[in-house]
Parts: structure tokens; C-alpha cells; sequence
């Protein structure tokens, strides 16, 4: 009886997806955004960018150091989050912004509650609005060298025209991430093609938020709606942070209607808010309802009957 | 033709390309033949044979235990050696009879053989229950019962289960294109008992050769239809295929008649059809011996009782060490300790695999990627309900249609963070049970 053979359940395979791999792929999907905005805004972005990152990562090594934990930056969910972080600050803002930001995602949003897939709201989403909040003159000033004055939906609600065809590329003024709708939506292809995310979210996200706009707004211009849908992050928000596997609803159902109140949310904020941003705040206001929005949209099993057997 | 399927599944390597061209070899038993007195879904059989009784292959040595149970017959001659317990796949000790082998394969007498068209509804049940015949592709519950649902007549179809949607196996796969007229012919003994039904020879599209064979031979037989399903896991499973088919749906707590349904293995077709017109009791099935770590896989009309240690020097032994090996399937099978334990009725194949993916990578934090969720047949939430089971917390689980689970291992084979979401699922699902068996739960 030595030489015992290993026993476990089933089943005995496995698909050999792992979640580092979902992570290093949403990074990838995440560098022509990134990309991009390192052209436009140069070498600040870029610091912002490396503080972000750095400062994520290191937060989340030591805090499961020092608590003894396992580590768990191999994972590399801690470079998406400070990436996310970065893509969604303004290009010329200090870089100890991105330090602040970078610590309050990881320390207070993620280990706190528990480290990856226990945070109730994405990390980089709510760092955003704590220094939107903490810090609103420096996060609400989008003077680069490259543009100055108002972002395009700023100028939009002030009743200017804008640009739509360099809102589409991204020639305007913006967060370092959020400005190119061509190569965000380049990435999610990518990201789809993968099977990382679907259209559920982003899809109903983005139809319901161009329907209410209209609704609210009572303008149908096509270059209006077009300008609300590649502005202001967007487009960024919708692929990438309410697409978060950990703060959206894990229900194909509660997906749906995640996505709905997102646009609902978003065109609120849009149309009658005082600012003319309201990605962020949708997003982590929609990620407080998930629990609710799962406990009403546990699916109906395989072969269900009003009553059991039928 | 739009593939029939369900919703959800997993598509895993499928390792089939390893035996599906190895012609059924047939194996003489070795040594001692075991024979647990539990090879099926139900009471335990009782032993009919004392320690020293001269048996006959073919000879009933245990009566069934109760009315879900099924007999045991010998499958070669020899000498009773001892009624004891003895180790089986599942890692525990069945009372078994073990018969030394005289090596002359002595056979009983057949049960008298009548033509089947002078044969009774009756008289063929009487015979599929006294040949001991359970479900060969993996539960065991005795066929017999199933073919004896309260309203026969109200039966619309009797589907051959030729999914085999398990990866590895190709046992079914062969018995099809070597005898397709038995399992033909049993299923047509099968549609003698439903009057109003029809046949269904459910097949993945990853078997062209089986359907273009099976549908060559039954193009003039109006009642049996030949349906090509997606190739996917879980197609096999019995829920599964029968919405596949049919388009009807059940859940865990209903039978396949109470839709209108009798599914049934391609093996346990065919073994109805040799109890039935050559009057043999079940006595051998047909088991892939498979893995990387094999040195000749093979597929073996194995006689049951046979050690599955011989099974593995008929396939030459192993090449490289094994990691783990497997009775059934890897979605679905058993994890062996040992492999002293003896094929049964429901042993499909015997897996060794050099590489033990389970432990390869731990489980880490779950980022509710729902990918669980997507594959999930039974359209439960796995993430949720592992998180139920692993905090014991029995209500949310009742609540959240935890028993409505197969168990089809789905949710684990494909989860990122590699949680073992079916273990802890299927851990809890056997409490419940055990409690809703008590009655101390509806």
C-alpha cells in the first residue's frame, strides 16, 4: 500500500486559463490607449503613467508583506488597476497624484476589504473620485501644452460646437486614457476577440446612455450624441471599468440591467449635473447596487417548474 | 441543419484521437475476478453462492437486494474463494465476491430464447432485469426500472445516448462502428415496450463515421432517426441531450419519462439486445485504457470483475509515470489510490494521466469573471454556490437551486483562479442529500 496514486474530485482537467493571463490581457488591450496618450501629451503622461503603476504595485507587495500575507502581485491585477488609475488622471497633473491616487486604490479600496475580487467597488474608479474630490482644482485642469481651456464636453454643455471628428481620434483635451475613442475601441475588440469581456455591459451601457441622452436632452443631433458617446471617457468607462469582473453583477440578467442603469446614471449626471464628466461616479454608484441587482437576478435552472415535480 | 445543443458547456481536449481508431480487443480475465455486491444506483445485492461453490460463467451469484437493485453474474467459472470486502474505484470496502478463475470460461445455459415478436412488453423487462443490466455509462441505475415508467404508452421517445461527450473515452465510439445492427437491434427491442415512441440515436458531429454508418442502416425504419448533436461537454448528460433532442426541458428533481423520455448508454442498448435475443446475462462491457501515460492505449471488451491492474498491462503498461489515474472519464471519473479494485458495470475507461493539472496550480482569490456561470448546463450560479457550500450555509445554497447541480465539472475546468468550485458544490449537494433522505429537509 506505499506508493499511493494522488486523489482529488472531479473533474481532473483544467483549461489552463489563469487569471494572470485575463489581467496581461486587459493590459495589452490597454496600450493603444495608453499609447496614445503618451504621444499626445508627452513625457508627464508617461511619469503619471510609471508612478501609477509603481506605486499599485509596491502598495499591494508590502501590505501583504507586512501582514504576512501571500503575495499576490503576480497576478498583475495591481498594474491593471494603476494603469486604469493613470489612463484616468489629467496629463499635466503632479506626480505624487498618481502616488496618492495609486495608494488609496490599493490600501483602502482593494486589501482592506480583502485584496483581489473582495473589493465592492473597482479600485482605480473610486481612487479617481477620492482625488476628483481631495484635489478637484488639479484634477479638473486639462491646460496641457498641447490644448487649453475646456475639455470638449465641457464646451459642449457651455452650448459651444465642438470638433467631433477629433473627439473620434482623440486630438482634444481629456484624461491621458480617455481621449481616443479609436484606439480604446480598438483594445476592447481585442478584449471580445479574447473572450475576457462581452458586449452584455459595454453593449446596453452605451445604447441605454445614448437613449436616455436623447431622452433627457431632447436633441437628437447625430453629432451631438457622437460627441457625448466618445467624450469624457466614455468609451473607456464602458469597456474597461464597468466591464471590472469584481464590482459588475455576475448574472447575465443583472449584467443587462447594470448596463442600463450605468447609461441611466451617466446621462443623468451628463445632462442635468453640474459637471459635464460623469463616468466615474456611474460606475462605482452602479457598483453599490451589484449586490442588489444579483439577488434579484438569480437565473431561472435548467428545466424550471413553476412547481417541483411537475 | 442548425446542430441540436444547450446552452453553455466547455469544449476540453478531448483525447479521443488516441484509441478511436483501436479495434475492441477482447481481455481474458487474469487471477481473481472481484465483484462487488454494489454496482448500481439502489440496495446492495445479496450473495446466492457460498465460499466453495462451483460457479459457471454467466451464473447468477447474487440476487437483487430489493426492487432498485440488480443481480451479479459471474463472468468466467471457477471456485468461489471468499465473500468479503474488498476495495472498490470509489476508495471504500464493498462486501464482494471474489471466484478464482479455472480458466475453461464455462458458460450456464442461455435464458430460453423466444423470437422477438412473440416476446411480451412483460417478458423483455423480466429479461432485462434478470440479466442484470444497469446503466453502463457511469450512474448504474438498473435498466429494467427505467424501462418501466407508470404510463409506457405515454413514452415519445427512446434516445440512445451516443453522445459520448466525456473526453478520452471512445468505448461507445467503437461499439458502434463495430456492431451498430446490436445497438440497432436493442434499441428496437426498446421501442417493442413504448408503442408510441420514437427512436433517437443521439451522436456529436465529432463521430461522422458512426452517423453515416448509423444512418445507412436505419434510412428504412421510419421510427429511428439519427440526430447529430454539437460536440460539446456536457452533451451526454442525461438532462442535456434530451432537451437537445426533444427540446424538452427537466430539472434535477425529475425523471426523463416524466417528459416523455427513456435515455439510455449505447453499451447498455447492446447488452440489452444480447439479454434479450442470445438470453446472456450482463457480463461484459467495453473499457478505454487511455492517457498519455500509457504505453498503448487500447479500447477492451473486458469481462466484468477483472482487475483494472491487468487492464493496464494489456495496454502495455505505462511510458511515463503516472500522475493520476482515473476510472471514467477526466470531467467526471473517479481518482484512483490504487488500482487494485475491479471493473464494474459502470466502468468506462481507466485514465492515466502524467500530469496532475488539479494540483499544478492552487486555488487563488475569485474575481467573479462569471466564467462559471457561462458554461454552467444547469444555469446555476457555481461562484455563489461554492461560496455557499465553503461557509456551510445551507439555506442560501437550497435557495440558490444548488441541487439543481450535475456535477458535470464544468465550472472548475474552466475557472481562472482555479477554485475547485464542483468539490465544494458537490460536497454540499451530498449532505443536503443525505438530509433530505432523513427527511430532515424537503
Amino acid at each position: 500500500m506505499n506508493d499511493l496514486m494522488k486523489v482529488s474530485s472531479n473533474p481532473h482537467i483544467r483549461s489552463g486559463l489563469h487569471t494572470s493571463h485575463i489581467m496581461l490581457a486587459v493590459i495589452i488591450s490597454l496600450l493603444p490607449a495608453t499609447g496614445f496618450g503618451i504621444y499626445q501629451f508627452g513625457i508627464n503622461a508617461l511619469v503619471l503613467i510609471a508612478v501609477s503603476v509603481a506605486t499599485t504595485v509596491l502598495t499591494e507587495l508590502l501590505f501583504t508583506r507586512l501582514m504576512k500575507k501571500p503575495v499576490t502581485v503576480g497576478d498583475y491585477s495591481a498594474v491593471v488597476t494603476g494603469l486604469l488609475l493613470a489612463l484616468n488622471l489629467p496629463p499635466a497633473a503632479p506626480w505624487w497624484i498618481a502616488a496618492v491616487g495609486g495608494i488609496f486604490a490599493i490600501l483602502v479600496i482593494k486589501m482592506l476589504f480583502g485584496g483581489l475580487g473582495q473589493n465592492f467597488m473597482n479600485p482605480a474608479l473610486a481612487a479617481r473620485c477620492f482625488l476628483l474630490i481631495a484635489y478637484t482644482p488639479i484634477m479638473c485642469n486639462f491646460d496641457t501644452d498641447v490644448f487649453t481651456g475646456a475639455t470638449p464636453l465641457a464646451a459642449l454643455k457651455n452650448g459651444e460646437t465642438v470638433n467631433v471628428l477629433n473627439m473620434i481620434t482623440g486630438h482634444v483635451a481629456g484624461t491621458i486614457g480617455e481621449t481616443s475613442m479609436i484606439a480604446i475601441v480598438a483594445g476592447a475588440c481585442l478584449l471580445l476577440l479574447l473572450g475576457v469581456i462581452d458586449l452584455r455591459v459595454p453593449g446596453t451601457y452605451i445604447v441605454s446612455f445614448a437613449v436616455f441622452l436623447v431622452v433627457f436632452s431632447d436633441t437628437a443631433n447625430p453629432a451631438f450624441v457622437t460627441a457625448h458617446l466618445s467624450g469624457g471617457g466614455l468609451m473607456l468607462g464602458a469597456f474597461f471599468m464597468a466591464t471590472d469582473y469584481v464590482s459588475r453583477p455576475i448574472t447575465k440578467q443583472g449584467q443587462y440591467l447594470y448596463g442600463i442603469l450605468l447609461g441611466l446614471v451617466t446621462a443623468i449626471f451628463r445632462v442635468f449635473g453640474a459637471s459635464a464628466e460623469g463616468v466615474s461616479y456611474a460606475i462605482i454608484i452602479g457598483n453599490l447596487f451589484v449586490p442588489l441587482i444579483e439577488k434579484i437576478t438569480v437565473p431561472k435552472y435548467f428545466g424550471y417548474r413553476k412547481q417541483k415535480n411537475s | 441543419m442548425v446542430k441540436k445543443s444547450f446552452v453553455g458547456g466547455i469544449h476540453p481536449y478531448d483525447g479521443k484521437e488516441l484509441t478511436k481508431d483501436i479495434p475492441i480487443k477482447a481481455v481474458l480475465p487474469k487471477g481473481d475476478l472481484v465483484y462487488p455486491l454494489v454496482q448500481h444506483i439502489g440496495a446492495p445485492a445479496v450473495a446466492a453462492v457460498k465460499v466453495g461453490d462451483k460457479v459457471l460463467a454467466g451464473q447468477k451469484i447474487a440476487d437483487a437486494g430489493g426492487f432498485v437493485s440488480a443481480p451479479v453474474h459471474a463472468t468466467v467459472s471457477g471456485k468461489v474463494k471468499a465473500i468479503e470486502p474488498r476495495r472498490t474505484v470509489f476508495g471504500d470496502r464493498v462486501m464482494s465476491i471474489v471466484v478464482e478463475n479455472d480458466n475453461y470460461y464455462e458458460e450456464i445455459d442461455a435464458f430460453p430464447v423466444k423470437p422477438l415478436d412473440q416476446m411480451t412488453a412483460e417478458e423483455i423487462r423480466e429479461r432485462i432485469r434478470e440479466a442484470g443490466i444497469v446503466g453502463m455509462g457511469g450512474a448504474g441505475f438498473p435498466t429494467f426500472i427505467k424501462m418501466s415508467p407508470r404510463e409506457p404508452d405515454k413514452i415519445d421517445y427512446v434516445i440512445a445516448n451516443c453522445a459520448e461527450c466525456e473526453p478520452y473515452l471512445t468505448s461507445d465510439y467503437r461499439r458502434m462502428l463495430e456492431e451498430p445492427e446490436n445497438l440497432i437491434g436493442g434499441l428496437k427491442i426498446l421501442l417493442r415496450l413504448f408503442v408510441h415512441a420514437r427512436g433517437i440515436l443521439a451522436i456529436e458531429d465529432n463521430k461522422p463515421a458512426c452517423i453515416d454508418l448509423l444512418k445507412e442502416l436505419t434510412k428504412d425504419d421510419p421510427r429511428i432517426t439519427v440526430m447529430e448533436l454539437k460536440t460539446k461537454y456536457p452533451q451526454g448528460a442525461e438532462r442535456q441531450l434530451i432537451h437537445a433532442t426533444t427540446g424538452r426541458l427537466l430539472n434535477s428533481s425529475m425523471l426523463p419519462a416524466d417528459v416523455g423520455c427513456i435515455v439510455s448508454n449505447v453499451d447498455t442498448v447492446i447488452t440489452v439486445n444480447r439479454a434479450v435475443t442470445r438470453g446472456k446475462p450482463m457480463m461484459y462491457r467495453v473499457v478505454t485504457v487511455t492517457g498519455d501515460a500509457v504505453a498503448s492505449p487500447g479500447n477492451f471488451l473486458v469481462r466484468i470483475g477483472t482487475s483494472y491492474r491487468q487492464l493496464i498491462d494489456e495496454a502495455g503498461g505505462f511510458k511515463h509515470k503516472p500522475a493520476k489515474i482515473i476510472s471514467g472519464g477526466p470531467m467526471m471519473g473517479f481518482a484512483l489510490f490504487d488500482t487494485d479494485v475491479p471493473t464494474t458495470k459502470t466502468t468506462s475507461a481507466l485514465l492515466a494521466l502524467s500530469r496532475d493539472e488539479v494540483s499544478e496550480a492552487g486555488p487563488c482569490a475569485c474575481i467573479n469573471c462569471g466564467k462559471c456561470v457561462e458554461v454552467c448546463p444547469g444555469r446555476v450560479l457555481p461562484r455563489k454556490l461554492a461560496d455557499f457550500a465553503e461557509q456551510d450555509n445551507e439555506t442560501a445554497f437550497l435557495k440558490y437551486n444548488g441541487m439543481e447541480c450535475c456535477e458535470c465539472g464544468s465550472c472548475s475546468f474552466i475557472c481562472p483562479a482555479r477554485r475547485h468550485l464542483t468539490q465544494s458544490i458537490k460536497s454540499m449537494r451530498r449532505i443536503l442529500l443525505e438530509k433530505r433522505k432523513k427527511g430532515e429537509i424537503k
